[in-house]
């Protein structure tokens, strides 16, 4: 009787075992299908129309077949340089700080504000540029864009810069300072040289955080359907014209933005492929 | 890491060698070097308080964009608040001709639709982060962690375009007649069925709020001790016992507070949000029907807006926005902190 019970109970719990198991892994593969979805349409709607012209082409009036969006590349690696401009500087000076001279309540301040400025949603820093620069330039600008985005590269950077400083091993700082380095100069050419590829991988990733963003530009670049390399100029850029596009009542703009967004994408992935291979090589090559 | 305690002390411990070394100035170059080397010390000394000045400057900025982001969005919707005061938030009149303005709409839209993206998102990566840290073989779990990343990096107006053309068709033709033919009677799945709304909204925001919670769920989950691992399975566990009983029960903390910043994420996502909503200030019971957030809001008619008091309404929805998300991530950071203290966070892998 006994060892019947047990039985009994023992395949229940193999059944719920197997079970509970298989939805697990169950819904790690449905995880993955909207990825291969999205990326497959994207790529079988964007091929048709990617070609020479589109990536040297300004855009056609609507209704016009043809043109490109040579503007909107353009516009956006600008506003990502600009942004870059803003963002990386700030972002590894605040990371040093946090790592050097963080390791207190200051610094969890700092951390905590990282954090908060992370979750602020896009189009509330696009307002902020906005009332920032748009409103005392009284006109939409380049500068505003990539103020915005800039802002936004600041707490993806110093997190990591903190984190990849955190992993250089305390003992090369020590050795530095013991050969009589000034503690600045075992920063610069010790601490962050030997960093500098999970430095670098930091910005890309915020670099690719933020290049696909269109909230924060709608009030700020604003868009423009010719060439601007000016930057108290609107601009435009590539997520905005996906947007305008896509929200369009004509197939041919839909053609477009389908290959916008193939474009976009492949900057993207490209760079996140490049960061992953990057820190897959090892943070920390310097120090071993 | 182990974190080893700092040597350092302020001013910099360089200061000490060259001190040491006055007392035998070598022979042949007389006290000028010794001398030479008090000012070398006195200006690294220099270089390196301005060295964590300028630090200290640009972790300030980071506390400044902060508090510009407050200051801006408060004293720009200063009008509308001390024009409709608390009531703002509880007024379902979207008037832009009478100006005359209340969020409720946008603020239930808001909620329902991140909701929403919460029960369908958080089965999916919670199960996800386990099957990655606990059952997945070696061999696939860069592969697969490599998936989930890049779905994360597909920019959101991509994810608009999509739930455009290809998911509101899919959910007009095969989902929503399923579910208002089986599930009409909860009243959730009535009406007519046009593929964008509340729905659309819900999934499309769901499958970008995934990424975010699976990455700190794994992150959470492997800060459970193995220890405890491996005395379920001594007693005799399942693996599924084990998973239950001490990496979910030890990690729940934790992968709460992943939870709320998915939450955080989708309360203040925008484009894909805006592009399948449908755009409509009007609250309805069924899932079916079209609604408005607080984001797309915005997004849809700041550009056009004229006037101040709209100007303004808007402003002040960001500001409610803003502070909505605000306190959701401080209280999903204060968890996340509560539990993987004490190691490195691992935003990278």
């Amino acid at each position: 009787m006994p060892s019947r019970t047990t039985n009994a109970i023992s395949v229940r719990r193999k059944l719920t075992n197997g079970l509970a198991l298989g939805l697990i892994g169950l819904a790690a593969l449905l995880v993955t299908v909207p990825l291969f979805l999205i990326l497959g349409t994207v790529v079988h709607n964007g091929i048709t129309e990617l070609n020479w012209a589109f990536l040297t082409q300004l855009p056609k009036p609507v209704g016009e077949e043809g043109g490109g969006m040579a503007n909107a590349i353009v516009g956006s690696l600008m506003l990502l340089g600009g942004a870059s401009l803003i963002g990386v500087p700030l972002g590894i000076g605040a990371g040093v700080y946090l790592a050097e001279f963080g390791r207190n309540v200051r610094g969890n301040v700092v951390r905590f504000t990282c954090d908060v400025l992370n979750g602020v949603p896009s189009i509330v820093i696009g307002m902020t540029a906005y009332a920032l620069v748009v409103v005392t330039q009284k006109h939409f600008s380049l500068l505003a864009g990539s103020v915005a985005l800039g802002i936004m590269m600041i707490p993806t950077i110093s997190r990591t810069t903190e984190e990849v400083l955190l992993l250089v091993p305390q003992t090369i700082r020590e050795a530095a300072l013991g050969l009589g380095i000034p503690q600045w100069r075992t920063t610069v050419s010790v601490v962050l040289r030997t960093a500098s590829a999970g430095i670098i991988t930091s910005i890309l990733l915020a670099f690719a955080r933020v290049a696909g963003e269109t909230a924060p530009l709608m009030f700020t670049a604003f868009g423009n359907q010719y060439w601007n390399l000016k930057p108290d100029q609107p601009t435009a850029a590539l997520p905005l014209q996906i947007f305008t596009y896509a929200i369009m009542p004509y197939d041919q703009a839909h053609r477009q933005a389908w290959t916008g967004a193939l474009v976009l994408i492949s900057i993207i992935m490209i760079t996140v492929i490049v960061f992953r291979f990057v820190a897959s090589r090892g943070m920390m090559k310097g120090a071993d | 890491m182990p974190t080893l305690p700092r040597l350092r002390t302020s001013g910099g411990p360089c200061s000490e060698p060259p001190e040491a070394d006055t007392g035998s100035p070598p022979a042949g170059q007389g006290p000028s070097v010794v001398a030479r080397r008090r000012l070398d010390v006195k200006e690294s000394v220099l270089a390196d308080n301005s060295f964590k000045t300028v630090a200290l400057l640009c972790a300030l900025a980071v506390l400044a964009s902060v508090g510009l982001i407050v200051f801006e969005l408060v004293s720009q919707s200063h009008l509308s608040i001390s024009k409709f005061g608390w009531r703002f938030l509880t007024k379902q009149i979207w008037d832009p001709v009478a100006e005359d303005f209340g969020a409720l709409p946008a603020i239930y839209g808001t909620l329902v639709s991140s909701l929403l993206a919460l029960v369908l998102a958080v089965p999916l990566s919670v199960g996800t982060a386990l099957f990655l840290t606990e059952i997945c073989p070696r061999s696939i779990r860069t592969g697969l962690s490599l998936l989930v990343e890049l779905l994360a990096a597909i920019p959101s107006v991509i994810y608009g375009l999509w739930g455009i053309f290809v998911l509101a068709p899919f959910l007009r033709r095969y989902v929503q007649p399923f579910l208002g033919t089986y599930f009409g009677w909860t009243g959730l799945f009535t009406g007519p069925k046009y593929g964008i709304g509340m729905l659309a909204a819900g999934v499309i925001l769901a499958i970008m709020i995934l990424p975010i919670i699976a990455s700190i769920t794994r992150e959470v989950v492997t800060a459970v001790p193995r220890q405890q691992r491996e005395a379920a399975l001594a007693l005799g566990a399942t693996t599924w016992e084990m998973l239950r009983m001490s990496v979910l029960r030890n990690a729940r903390g934790g992968i709460l507070g992943a939870v709320i910043l998915g939450l955080g994420r989708a309360l203040g996502e925008t484009m894909a949000v805006t592009m399948v909503i449908g755009n409509r200030p009007e609250i309805a019971k069924s899932l079916f029907a079209p609604g408005y957030t607080l984001a797309s809001v915005v997004a849809n008619e700041f550009a056009e807006a004229v006037g101040n008091v709209y100007l303004s309404a808007l402003m002040e929805m960001a500001l409610i926005l803003f502070a909505v998300t605000l306190i959701v991530n401080a209280l999903a950071s204060l968890l996340v902190w509560s539990i993987t203290r004490g190691m490195p966070s691992r935003t990278l892998a």
